[in-house]
């Protein structure tokens, strides 16, 4: 207890441990993972710090509840708000058991699936007792699904391509990291191993035992254009960009018309639709114009030495129409390509047979793309599924730009 | 030295911290108070540059203990983190064994397995307490490992103890003093910041970054260090792709004590640009225009 303050009375006492296990809860229900043993640390450190002092309480909790830098704001307002009603706490009780209960419901929606062909509404019966008329019915139509394009789906077959896009397996080619594991046939000596097997033969190394460097899949990161120019590609998009995130380890997407969100987190929801909906509600500037420099910049800049660690590829998906500054797109893409492994860029356009790319923006990122690549039916998606598994270990060649 | 008697207050850490010339703020302070306190690993996250490092020499000064230091880096393993077997070291005295003739196998083993065949590395040697006193361990740019290592670093974390299969478990008597630092060029995993305090070092308003100035770079004239603070602050609202640091405005000063400059000029900021920021890029927008832009926002301002 340090100098000149009054010890608390057991009733103040028993007052702040409710009070501090009431903030936890409202921690947690604002989404900051909060965990008994955190509050618990919490009681313990108040016998060491003035409790009086706000400044020093507020610290003292900050420290130990909070972990990640992106709680910080929330924490400092959930502090104010808190500490303010306190007296008012039955009515902080109840809105926190609104908040609870709204997160509940969310969770608890349950998709339906419907079945192939929903439109005749009936009770499809399961796919091994289907004659065998109708399979091969479903199988023609799902091969003039699979080389449909994107924007004439209708919404019965956008249904069908979520269910095709799910059973999608994705795999990204491996890279060699630096941590070395046991392998029969290793080009690393293990030192500690053979030194132990070959005592028995009196410290003379007969068997030598071997480590080889371990493999990791890449980090793949996704930027996709939400902007006017892309509305009717943007629903199917995101239903490929989920099915992505969902079959492979390591993903980031970020959406953007004329600025940038990150959409990760909304993409770990185990309902595509909830998923969908979230990233729907995060993002404010749908179908607005499209700005492909500023939001690269943006990339750039808050992102890119976060999440283009240990040699991520980066997918771009847009159709190249901007309306932004022309010279820093260029600028931003050649950085881009610098921090990547490999940059792929998407274009639902390039699936017509006529199509050039003329645009400005196409014609300024072109130079920095290793690989330009259609996406506009599932047959192009899965064209893509076999790039990645086979992109090889090394930065494809490159041509070297005049920068500035 | 028993840390509760000496450090019984948060006020009393800001003065051993002053003492050793290092500016914190209160909030930071109590972070590392309760650290002490606590007995729990301090966990720093910030921009590269803003002294988190530092803290923890800083730390074994201000509390007389040595620092051991483990830079991480992918594929940091056991082998190079606790510890490792002298091969060398032990086949030769395999062979000095067999010279000499009736040793039992029994003997050998213990002998070749014995404490002086071993070499400690930084977990193992903090564990251990070098001369009896905990040290202050840093460990430092978490981020670089992998996740292997942190999963290895959050048991030893959880208990202050390694197994050698060879000699037996060693375990320490009183946790040392861990400080954590992470640049956030990815994501630690929660469970191991959560046995942690957590603490983000922002960087310093004018204030607390003069006094910083004056304290690490004393012979630098005052009207300098007013200057080239309140640039770096004004700097860092500029849009660049990485900003300057702490480190990167005490390099400049000393750059700018030693050319004998009295006050900031466009033409000495120019040609001394590249000591603050670091990517072409950046240069080249801050560079000619952009300087006397800022020199002209810094007198207005004044």
């Amino acid at each position: 207890m340090t100098e000149n303050q009054p010890p608390l009375t057991s009733d103040e006492h028993g007052h702040l441990l409710r009070n501090m296990v009431l903030f936890g809860r409202l921690l947690r229900a604002l989404g900051v993972p909060v965990t008994p043993t955190q509050i618990l640390d919490l009681v313990d450190a108040l016998r060491y710090i003035t409790v009086r002092s706000r400044e020093d309480f507020k610290n003292t909790a900050r420290t130990i509840l909070i972990s990640q830098f992106e709680h910080l704001p929330l924490y400092d307002q959930a502090f104010d708000l808190f500490w303010q009603a306190r007296e008012a706490t039955e009515l902080l009780e109840l809105e926190l058991g609104a908040l609870i209960r709204q997160r509940t419901q969310r969770e608890t929606k349950i998709e339906i699936p419907p079945g192939p062909k929903s439109d005749k509404n009936d009770d499809s019966l399961p796919e091994s007792e289907e004659p065998l008329a109708d399979t091969i019915y479903t199988y023609s139509a799902r091969e003039v699904l699979r080389h449909k394009d994107f924007d004439q789906l209708t919404p019965d077959e956008l249904d069908e391509i979520k269910h095709l896009m799910r059973k999608m397996e994705w795999r990204l080619e491996q890279r060699r990291t630096r941590r070395k594991i046991q392998a029969p046939h290793g080009t690393y000596l293990d030192m500690r191993r053979t030194f132990r097997q070959n005592l028995r033969y009196g410290g003379e190394p007969l068997q030598l035992t071997w480590r080889k460097r371990k493999l990791k899949r890449r980090p793949l990161v996704v930027i996709a254009d939400m902007s006017g120019s892309m509305e009717r590609y943007s629903r199917v998009l995101l239903k490929f960009i989920y099915s992505i995130s969902n079959g492979l380890e390591n993903v980031e997407a970020f959406v953007f018309s004329t600025r940038l969100t990150r959409i990760t987190r909304h993409l770990r929801e185990k309902d595509i639709d909830v998923a969908l909906d979230q990233v729907t509600a995060s993002v404010h500037d749908w179908a607005g114009g499209t700005r492909i420099g500023d939001a690269l910049k943006t990339f750039n800049y808050e992102w890119g030495r976060r999440v283009l660690g240990q040699g991520a590829i980066v997918l771009i998906i847009s159709d190249g129409w901007d309306r932004g500054d022309i010279d820093l797109l260029r600028h931003e893409m050649n950085r881009l390509q610098l921090s990547s492994q490999r940059l792929i860029w998407l274009n639902p356009l390039l699936g017509s047979e006529n199509y050039e790319p003329l645009t400005r923006g196409i014609q300024a990122a072109l130079p920095y793309i290793d690989d330009f690549l259609p996406v506009h039916n599932l047959v192009s998606l899965e064209q893509l599924g076999l790039l990645l598994q086979k992109l090889g270990e090394h930065k494809p060649t490159r041509r070297q730009h005049i920068t500035g | 030295m028993n840390l509760k008697e000496n450090f019984a207050s948060i006020d009393q850490v800001q003065a051993a911290l002053r003492r050793q010339n290092y500016v914190a703020d209160r909030s930071l302070t109590t972070s590392i108070y309760l650290a002490l306190k606590l007995g729990k690993p301090l966990f720093l996250e910030g921009e590269a540059g803003v002294g988190k490092t530092e803290i923890a020499k800083v730390l074994s000064a201000m509390l007389d203990r040595s620092l051991i230091r483990l830079q991480c880096y992918e594929g940091l393993d056991v082998n190079t983190a606790v510890y490792e077997w002298n091969y060398t070291r032990q086949m030769l005295e395999i062979r000095l064994l067999e010279a000499a003739g009736n040793v039992s196998e029994e003997n050998a083993l213990k002998k070749i397995f014995g404490p002086e065949f071993l070499l400690k590395r930084p977990l193992l040697q903090a564990i251990e307490r070098p001369n009896g006193i905990e040290p202050v361990l840093l460990i430092d740019e978490l981020d670089r490992a992998d996740e292997e290592f942190e999963a290895f670093l959050l048991e030893i974390l959880s208990d202050f103890q390694v197994t050698i299969p060879e000699l037996g478990t060693i375990k320490a008597q009183q946790p040392p003093v861990v400080i954590i630092t992470s640049n956030r060029t990815r994501e630690i995993h929660d469970a191991l910041k959560r046995r942690c305090l957590y603490h983000w070092i922002d960087y310093p308003s004018f204030e607390k970054e003069y006094h910083i100035v004056l304290a690490k770079v004393p012979e630098a004239p005052q009207q300098l260090a007013r200057e080239v603070v309140a640039f770096v602050q004004e700097l860092r609202e500029a849009d660049l792709y990485k900003l300057p640091g702490v480190a990167e405005t005490l390099d400049w000063i000393s750059a700018l004590v030693a050319l004998d400059r009295e006050d900031l000029s466009d033409e000495v900021i120019n040609d001394t640009l590249g000591v603050l920021l670091k990517y072409q890029d950046d240069i080249q927008q801050v560079q000619g225009a952009g300087v006397r832009e800022i020199l002209g926002k810094m007198a207005s301002k004044q």
